[in-house]
């Protein structure tokens, strides 16, 4: 019965592949809007000082607690008012979109390189590295992250810096998981075997015949870790023992935010909005550029 | 004359699909009655396996079914709900599917499956089922019986599993069974023995048989009545004997020619093989589907092609036949 | 079936110990243990005498074996903060994260498998919609931002539930919807996706041709097939549910082992830490193992072999 949709479709197929692909994108809403949002959010971090006169922190005591805009008491000055320090508050938003992208994307590429090597030689090279690799991995995956993260940026006190080196230390389990699992699967194809016999050297076959071909999934839990290292730093800025004060993390924005919770929730929801609108744009991107790649795993 | 238990008019299948419509089985009719063994022949993608689909109320909600008649024993079954439809499978018309590997659920014993069968449609205790188990897995040719009950499918070969799909279709002694390609994912030896196992116990059930195969070889062996369909038409039926030794229709003829006889076709000879592909049946399909690939069209086979008769029941669809006969050989 | 779980049990031995290394050597990463214990006013002297009583003069190696040994023995050693022996603080806190933690996965298993069932059962319907909706909500909304959410509305606005404390069950319930939301995204669709694939088997086809009902199709024949990858799912996910307790134990001020190590580590208290980490790890190490012995038993091709 299958069999049969199968042919049919068959048949009807004569769009090229670029305008297939073409088309899943455009077709694809959830990746549209991943798209759209974070390159607007990316934008906003780059050109901030254009965007707003204020700095994030400069302190003003007698201009604290200003409402935001749709609140009634509110500075025109102060568009999202201020905080309990009299900060701007939309310049510290603004500014925080480039710790939180900072951290995402560095993190992602320092777990991303240890990840992918350690993924690659294990399902390249099997037997003996892929035991190691794999009770590595279990043995990473043991370990609570979020508490290891804090007590280890607790101990060696917490700068931006070690909250991103941290993070990427510890968050490259899902590459060596997924990168071992797509080598293991194009491992033994016909081209790949091929460059080995006409004698290419094992970095030249990894780089040229294999990598191309996990590239794919590699980008995909790329973005999935970037979101999750940005929710992380959140998460261990929240709980104090991330970035210091006074940085614009957001993650310490809504922490700072929790004194008032009883009297002003929207210092909260400011920053937890953005937080969850670019953690939303990385995911339905990551999920989008998974469907498009390979449609047939949707899920 | 008794009437026939199954009885098939103008049976169509569509499937929509983001291109349009495709009208994978087109109007077809036939008949069956109690103790007949029909074989319905044909190619992949011919609609010979959402016909029995169809029958059996099994079709996948999307793809629609529509008929003048589908009547099984003289009910309706166009008709009836869902529950009825229930009732009805497994206990009066039963199904042997393509892949036993597949097809039997690998959470659950043999026994727990083949006593579901019964308890399903009967009043009867666990131990009763499994003891109605054991004798049709005996009756399938399988030894120690009770032993397999506790066993899982992924204990038995293939072809103990389609035995046991087999027992499992006849828990309940039904009046009509449907097998679709039950050999096809079988070694060759042991297709002999499952189709000699079929043929013998519909013979002893006095059970109405669907064969759906696209092996001719087993269509001599235990036909009584022969369907070829072509692109989702009944393109010729009759007779096993009318469709071996007198075939009508070009494409039927073209399926013969494809089977070696043993001491006619001599070693290294070509066998026949038929040129071109089936055509795309999405949007409207008109004329002779098989006039693309057909040495004897003509031009008036762009246009409805009348059904041609011969006898009591052999029929065919062309414009050719009866005039022309054993014309192109 | 025997083989494979001496296997297993083999694994899970090997990944504790390289866990309770690595947890160990956290107390040297800081530099020297002795003079963080004696605080900033200490003298050469007090130092050095720390330094002895503590053992931190003998070779890592030994440190490490000895801190293993009485770990075993259930002694983690004296909170630098308490005073106490760390087992004795740890006790009392435990009993509460498991609590919190068996309410996480039972909601987010309730909600979870139902929904994904339903999302399953009629493909991209109202309710297929709304359950990938929520899924992708879930993963995207910090979970402590999602409960101070939850705190501003039903404690403050609506005052029916306690923002922070311990007292009673009431405690517990925005905590258990912080902690199962953020565990129901990845149970929801994996059985969403398991079933959809279980739901093409031919042995469907058979179970609807023998004349089942739809519902006996979906919970008899298709759940049980499905389910397999959701409950190792659901046991991995309570390992990390446990890890994560910390920050929901934090927000809601809810005395459990993860609130304890948060103190702990702004106080520099790290034997209670480097007990935490371990304890956390075996849980997962332990859940997971388990999974693995129910995965191996709920699938037949495995168990009988």
């Amino acid at each position: 019965m299958a069999r049969t949709i199968d042919t049919a479709a068959q048949q009807i197929r004569t769009a090229s592949p670029a305008a297939l692909l073409r088309r899943r994108i455009f077709g694809h809403y959830g990746l549209l809007f991943g798209i759209v949002v974070l390159a607007t959010i990316v934008l906003i971090a780059a050109f901030a000082p254009l965007l707003t006169a204020h700095d994030p922190y400069t302190q003003d005591l007698l201009a604290r607690m200003k409402p935001p805009f749709w609140m009634a008491g509110s500075d025109p000055d102060h568009l999202l008012g201020t905080d309990h320090l009299g900060r701007d508050y939309l310049a510290r938003l603004l500014y925080g979109a480039r710790i939180s992208l900072a951290i995402g994307v560095i993190a992602a590429l320092i777990s991303g390189l240890i990840g992918t090597a350690m993924g690659v030689a294990a399902g390249y090279f099997g037997g003996r590295v892929d035991l190691v690799v794999t009770f590595l991995i279990n043995v990473r995956l043991a370990m609570p992250v979020v508490l290891v993260a804090l007590a280890v940026v607790a101990i060696l006190d917490g700068s931006l810096q070690v909250v991103i080196m941290v993070l990427g230390l510890l968050l490259w389990d899902r590459f060596a998981v997924v990168m071992r699992s797509s080598v293991l699967q194009v491992r033994d194809l016909e081209y790949v075997n091929a460059a080995k016999a006409i004698g290419c050297s094992v970095p030249r076959v990894i780089l040229s015949e294999i990598m191309p071909n996990v590239v794919n999934n590699l980008i995909v839990v790329a973005t999935l870790e970037m979101a999750h290292a940005i929710l992380l730093e959140a998460a261990l800025s929240f709980l104090g023992l991330g970035v210091q004060p006074p940085t614009p993390s957001w993650g310490l924005m809504i922490s700072e935010g929790k004194q008032m919770l009883l009297f002003e929730p929207w210092l909260i929801a400011i920053p937890g909005v953005a937080l969850f609108v670019l953690v939303l744009a990385i995911n339905l991107l990551g999920d989008g550029l998974r469907d498009v790649s390979a449609p047939e795993n949707k899920g | 004359m008794t009437d026939p238990i199954l009885s098939v008019r103008r049976l169509t299948i569509d499937i929509p699909l983001a291109q349009g419509t495709m009208h994978a089985v087109r109007g077809i009719d036939f008949d069956l009655k109690r103790g007949e063994t029909l074989c319905i022949v044909g190619e992949s993608g011919s609609g010979k396996s959402l016909t029995s689909l169809a029958v059996m109320g099994l079709l996948s909600g999307k793809l629609r079914r529509s008929a003048d008649r589908l009547e099984f024993a003289g009910i309706d079954l166009m008709r009836q709900k869902p529950r009825t439809m229930r009732s009805l499978r497994g206990d009066r018309m039963a199904m042997i599917f393509q892949e036993p590997m597949t097809s039997l659920n690998p959470a659950y014993t043999i026994g727990d499956q083949l006593a579901e069968a019964y308890l399903l449609h009967r009043r009867a205790s666990r131990v009763e089922a499994l003891a109605r188990a054991v004798e049709l897995l005996g009756k399938v040719g399988i030894t120690a019986a009770e032993s397999r009950l506790s066993q899982y499918p992924h204990q038995l070969s293939g072809g103990l599993r389609q035995r046991v799909m087999i027992a499992m279709a006849l828990m309940c002694e039904p009046e009509l069974i449907i097998a679709d390609e039950p050999t096809t994912a079988l070694d060759v030896t042991i297709q002999a023995q499952i189709l000699r196992l079929l043929a013998d116990l519909q013979r002893e059930m006095n059970m109405a048989m669907i064969l759906v195969t696209h092996d001719l070889g087993i269509v001599a062996r235990i036909a009584d009545k022969v369907a070829v369909m072509y692109a989702g038409e009944v393109v010729e039926q009759g007779t096993a004997r009318e469709i071996f030794d007198n075939p009508r229709h070009p494409y039927t003829r073209g399926l013969l020619r494809c089977i070696p006889v043993p001491g006619k076709t001599k070693p290294g000879e070509h066998l026949g093989s038929i040129p071109g592909i089936v055509p795309s049946l999405v949007g409207v399909v008109e004329g002779c589907a098989f006039r693309g690939r057909c040495d004897v069209a003509a031009p008036s086979c762009a246009d409805p092609i009348p059904e041609q008769k011969e006898g009591a029941e052999h029929a065919w669809r062309c414009i050719h036949g009866q005039a022309e006969e054993g014309a192109p050989a | 079936m025997l083989a494979f779980a001496l296997k297993r049990l083999g694994l899970a031995v090997l990944v504790t110990l390289t866990v309770s290394l690595l947890s160990f050597s956290l107390l040297f990463m800081s530099g020297d243990p002795a003079s963080a214990i004696a605080g900033e006013n200490a003298g050469a002297a007090d130092i050095e005498a720390i330094r002895t009583l503590y053992g931190f003069d003998r070779p890592f190696l030994v440190q490490y074996a000895d801190w293993l040994f009485s770990a075993l023995r259930g002694d983690f050693g004296q909170s630098y903060y308490f005073k106490l022996p760390v087992s004795e603080l740890i006790a009392d806190r435990l009993s509460v994260t498991m609590l919190l933690g068996v309410c996480g996965i039972s909601f987010a298993l309730l909600t979870a498998v139902p929904l994904g069932v339903a999302a399953a059962m009629r493909p991209n319907s109202f309710i297929d919609r709304t359950a990938l909706f929520l899924s992708v909500m879930g993963q995207a909304m910090p979970s402590f931002w999602f409960g101070l959410v939850l705190i501003v509305i039903f404690s403050i606005r609506l005052g029916w539930l306690p923002p922070s404390g311990t007292a009673g069950w009431q405690n517990f319930v925005m905590p258990t919807i912080v902690l199962g939301y953020y565990a129901m995204p990845a149970i929801m669709r994996l059985t969403r996706a398991g079933m959809l694939e279980v739901l093409g088997a031919d042995y469907i086809r058979t179970a609807r041709a023998k004349g089942a009902s739809e519902w006996r199709v979906m919970f008899k024949h298709a759940l049980r097939n499905a389910v397999v990858p959701v409950v190792s799912l659901a046991a991995v996910q309570m390992g990390f549910m446990l890890g994560g307790s910390i920050v929901v134990e934090s927000i809601f001020a809810l005395h459990g082992a993860g609130y304890l190590a948060w103190e702990s580590i702004g106080r520099n208290d790290l034997p209670t830490v480097q007990a935490l980490i371990l304890i956390f790890s075996m849980f997962y190490i332990v859940f997971t193992f388990l999974s693995d012995l129910a995965n191996a038993w709920l699938d037949p091709r495995i168990r009988v072999g």
